[in-house]
């Protein structure tokens, strides 16, 4: 089956580092990804997401935006650019909590692997070898589609302390022909947890 | 002959940015770019604050690093109430290199509102009035003043939604109101000017969480002398405004009451400073 890994040149970010995302379902090595990461190998150094956590696109590209940018200025607050990929993640200044909450665990089925052109060295064919010979799961498209039957909205919420917005509600829901509410729901939660984002530190 | 104006340069890492953000608008304290969010094909507001060279380098990052930070607070609030506000998409305060050597400035990137300033809308409509308004029989004039009592009905709802929310904009004027324009956006109006549309506040430069009435009611003062002297013929229609914003959210009323005394002796409380 074939990888799915999207190369992005996140605008404002230097054509030099491109980011290379692929989002997997059905994993089946996590405990053996997330140890490989508390032994800082090095081989492995991504940004180990759990995508049930991801409400969208937007939301996983501004948190690697505000990783690289810090990155650029030399103010990281963790290990590398991938952990603070995962930390940009919180809405709040914790590191350890921000690997507990946003990163993969032992039980991660769907997860968001990100991974940084720091060095020349790493490419789109470099990564997807890697990725191939070391992820066992089912690739599937990073969209907002996929995206949207994988995230745990509530558990999104609660961590975001967004519950008093407005759900959006599941895809099939009858009482919501037009949809247009659920539209409105879903970017009102999207860019209200950007703003998190944005300010976290401040 | 005067040199042409260059703007700063921009900071990192909006000069990796293709194309370039383009220059809107410049103020005393900042600079408004339009460019692209961080999808390429979505478009974004960037507002640089630059460092001021003649302030001391420490104070200068301290105040332009707190203005930023309240005006993203005040933003991302506002967002989270559901009032019509740009969302902050991405923000750095922190500036760049040393402490005292580097660049003191701060950036906030924003979303793009798509639309007219309701100053640019309404100075259209009466230059328009002041034109035709002699040939327009009754029933046509009258359509014409409800379109702007439409609108000042909405200001005052969407103004209302922001003191509901505990945040005054301390720099209320239609240059800082829009209309995001509907996705259909043709007029009915023989002006052939649309004044449909979400009223949306920008530049909360000057802002600040406060509920008390006192604030809230110098918001519309300032609006309220704005208007009178920006827009002569939609002044009669201020009134509408206020009602939008009586019914808008339930301490309205003490706001309205507190706004008569500020009207009989100006916006500065004290006779200090």
């Amino acid at each position: 089956m074939a990888l799915k890994l999207e190369t992005i040149n996140i605008p404002h970010l230097p054509a030099s580092l491109p980011v290379h995302v692929a989002l997997y379902r059905n994993v089946q090595n996590s405990a053996f990804l997330r140890q490989q990461l508390l032994a800082g190998n090095s081989e492995f150094e991504y940004a180990l997401i759990d995508a049930s956590m991801v409400l969208s696109r937007a939301h996983a590209l501004a948190a690697v935006f505000r990783a690289v940018n810090d990155y650029m200025n030399n103010r990281l607050k963790s290990r590398n650019v991938h952990s603070e990929i995962v930390f940009s993640f919180n809405p709040t200044n914790n590191i350890a909590e921000s690997f507990r909450k946003f990163g993969i665990a032992d039980s991660t089925k769907d997860l968001l692997v990100v991974k940084v052109s720091v060095t020349p060295e790493i490419t789109h064919d470099s990564v997807a070898a890697h990725l191939e010979s070391s992820i066992e799961g089912t690739s599937v498209p990073f969209d907002d589609l996929t995206l949207s039957e994988i995230s745990d909205i509530t558990k999104i919420k609660k961590l975001y302390k967004l519950g008093a917005l407005p759900s959006p509600a599941a895809k099939a829901d009858p009482s919501q022909p037009n949809g247009t509410h659920t539209d409105d729901a879903q970017r009102q939660l999207e860019l209200s947890m950007l703003g998190a984002i944005a300010l976290r530190g401040s | 002959m005067a040199p042409e104006y260059k703007p700063p340069a921009l900071p990192s890492p909006f000069t990796n940015t293709t194309p370039a953000p383009t220059l809107l608008a410049q103020g005393a304290e900042a600079h408004v770019y339009k460019t692209v969010s961080l999808d390429p094909s979505i478009p974004a507001a960037l507002k640089i604050r630059p460092s001021k060279p003649y302030r001391h380098p420490i104070l200068d990052r301290r105040l332009t690093r707190q203005r930023i930070i309240q005006e993203a607070r005040c933003l991302v609030k506002l967002v989270r109430e559901g009032v019509s506000v740009p969302a902050v998409l991405a923000l750095d305060w922190e500036g760049q290199g040393g402490e005292e050597s580097g660049w003191g400035g701060a950036w906030l990137l924003m979303e793009w509102i798509e639309g007219p300033l309701v100053r640019v809308v309404l100075e259209k409509w009466e230059a328009w009035m002041k034109k035709n308004a002699a040939t327009l029989d009754p029933s046509q004039l009258q359509t014409e003043e409800d379109r702007v009592r439409s609108l000042m009905k909405r200001i005052g709802h969407t103004i209302g939604g922001l003191h509901k929310a505990g945040v005054v904009h301390g720099d209320l004027t239609t240059s800082n109101l829009m209309l995001r324009s509907p996705v259909q956006n043709a007029t009915d109006s023989p002006t052939g000017i649309s004044m449909d549309g979400d009223v949306v506040l920008i530049d909360f430069g000057l802002a600040s969480q406060s509920a008390q009435d006192e604030d809230r009611a110098v918001d519309l003062y300032v609006l309220e002398r704005a208007i009178g002297s920006t827009h002569p013929r939609s002044e009669p229609f201020f009134e509408e405004m206020l009602h939008g914003y009586r019914e808008s959210y339930k301490g309205a009323t003490a706001t309205l009451k507190r706004l008569e005394d500020v009207r009989m002796r100006g916006r500065k409380r004290s006779m200090l400073g």
